[in-house]
């Protein structure tokens, strides 16, 4: 947490702004993977919309992306997805 | 619909519970939230006759319960609004939550505690219970002995609350109906020389949506106690702030109350009454009746319970021969609340007297000058004759039963 940024405080408040890692590397926490099949994927988009976390993305082109530093591994994108094209694998 | 200014320089006529809303109009607060509970709901009426009238163009937010009441005040402050609200007794305890979430967010802010006793059973009645109940809260807490210091009061509280140094929540305590509904004589300052003290909000930080932000989210150990070792230091700080701004308001509007403690008859004392609240009135009354009757007693009212006063007491009664310390509430199986820090506060002064914590009041029994000049007998003759004086004793019924301790 960082409490200082555009603000000049006379006191610590408990306040954070948001910015990548701020809780630390969360992919850290992960018991399962999910392995995304880009040529099952048919590109609608509901993996990166109901990623909590925010990290999932979708090109046209290359089909979907997961940043795995903060993936947690919730398994929420390879429950929505209509086509069964993320699996869920557990880790090494 | 907006009355003559002319008329808030002369003196009214107000109950406790109105001299705080006609405080908090003053104050140009932005926000009142409100939940009504008996013997506050007087002061919410008032102020949204004043919103409906025109007189305070503020927000009125009914709510369903007192823990969104504070709830909502909470976050309008962080918006950036000047924000009320009032509770008692089981009201407060409800928003016992967001008690402590104002405070440890560094919000500035105003709250009315008008104190009833906290039940089972179910009383309406004045005792100190609810208020002492959130002493351990962080907020800046202040108690009043007339409706005049209730106005005076509530107004400096939103100047310390939004000072810089402090940035802390405050709440400004009066007795349900013995002040709270009894009407007596208030000077009133013009609204306008009132705005211009206050001047705009101040506030650590705003939650508007200009940039995000996130409040009081997970935070490791040692930065959530570098947080409130901050807080403590603040509030401590609160303290000459409290009595900068009393002086200031005396030099602006003619009245000041002598910071954090009241001392009556104090020159001279060998004794000493500590009291808080309305009943100190009384307790003075009592002071001169044993003057007369030759005891060297004095008397300190508390009017700033957090942060409390340990130097002023100390400085104060440090070689006094006895003190009697009053308590309208109970730390059940301990002492009354005010009796344990005014010891500590002894204590650093190397006191070498007697010292008993009376608890009396409780649960709104009516305590009179006559009932504080018979306490006063008895543990004075008692303490002149050499003899022990018990810890903690209770005043019930005209008598005084000593507990064990």
């Amino acid at each position: 947490m960082s409490h200082s940024r555009n603000l000049a405080l006379s006191i610590k408040a408990p306040i954070s702004f948001p910015e990548i890692g701020v809780a630390g590397k969360t992919g850290s926490w992960r018991l399962e993977k999910p392995i995304v099949d880009n040529e099952k994927c048919v590109r609608c988009f509901l993996c990166e919309i109901y990623c909590p976390v925010n990290v999932v993305r979708v090109d046209r082109e290359e089909g979907v992306s997961i940043d795995y530093e903060y993936c947690k591994g919730c398994g929420i994108c390879a429950n929505v997805c209509p086509h069964d094209a993320i699996t869920m694998v557990e880790e090494g | 619909m907006s009355k003559p200014r002319a008329l808030y320089r002369e003196k009214v006529t107000l109950t406790g519970n109105h001299a705080v809303a006609l405080a908090v109009k003053l104050a140009r607060v932005d926000l009142v939230s409100a939940y009504p509970i008996t013997p506050q709901t007087s002061i919410v009426e008032k102020l949204s006759e004043y919103i409906e009238g025109g007189e305070l163009k503020a927000q009125m937010v009914r709510v369903e319960s007192e823990h969104s009441a504070l709830a909502v005040a909470y976050g309008a402050a962080l918006a950036g609004a000047r924000v009320f609200t009032a509770t008692s007794s089981h009201g407060l305890l409800y928003m016992h939550e967001w008690v402590h979430w104002f405070s440890r967010a560094r919000v500035p802010g105003v709250m009315a505690v008008v104190t009833r006793t906290i039940g089972a059973p179910w009383n309406i009645w004045p005792d100190h219970s609810d208020f002492m109940d959130q002493r351990d809260t962080g907020w800046i807490m202040a108690f009043a002995r007339d409706n005049q210091e209730v106005l005076d009061l509530t107004i400096q509280a939103f100047k310390v609350s939004e000072d810089e140094r402090v940035f802390l929540p405050f709440m400004v305590g009066l007795e349900g109906f013995i002040l709270g509904h009894t009407a007596m004589p208030v000077e009133v300052p013009a609204e306008d020389d009132v705005a211009e003290w206050l001047g705009e909000r101040k506030q650590p930080y705003v939650v508007d949506g200009s940039f995000p932000l996130g409040v009081g989210g997970l935070t490791w150990p040692m930065e959530t106690e570098e947080m409130f070792i901050d807080l403590h230091k603040s509030l401590r700080r609160a303290g000459l702030v409290f009595e900068e701004v009393d002086k200031e308001y005396g030099k602006l509007f003619g009245r000041s109350y002598g910071g954090p403690l009241e001392c009556y008859r104090c020159t001279d004392a060998k004794y000493y009454f500590v009291t808080m609240g309305a009943w100190s009135g009384d307790a003075m009354d009592a002071v001169d009746f044993l003057r007369e009757r030759g005891f060297a007693l004095g008397l300190v009212r508390i009017r700033l319970y957090r942060p409390f006063p340990y130097d002023r007491i100390a400085d104060i009664m440090g070689n006094a021969r006895g003190v009697i310390v009053f308590d309208r509430s109970i730390s059940f199986g301990a002492s009354g609340p005010i009796y344990s820090d005014v010891v500590a506060s002894l204590l650093k002064a190397r006191f070498r007297g007697d010292a008993i914590g009376i608890i009396a009041g409780v649960g709104g029994v009516d305590v009179t000058s006559h009932d504080f000049s018979k306490i006063a007998e008895r543990v004075l003759e008692t303490i002149e004759r050499g003899e022990p004086l018990p810890a903690i004793a209770w005043y019930h019924g005209g008598e005084l039963a000593i507990v064990q301790h």
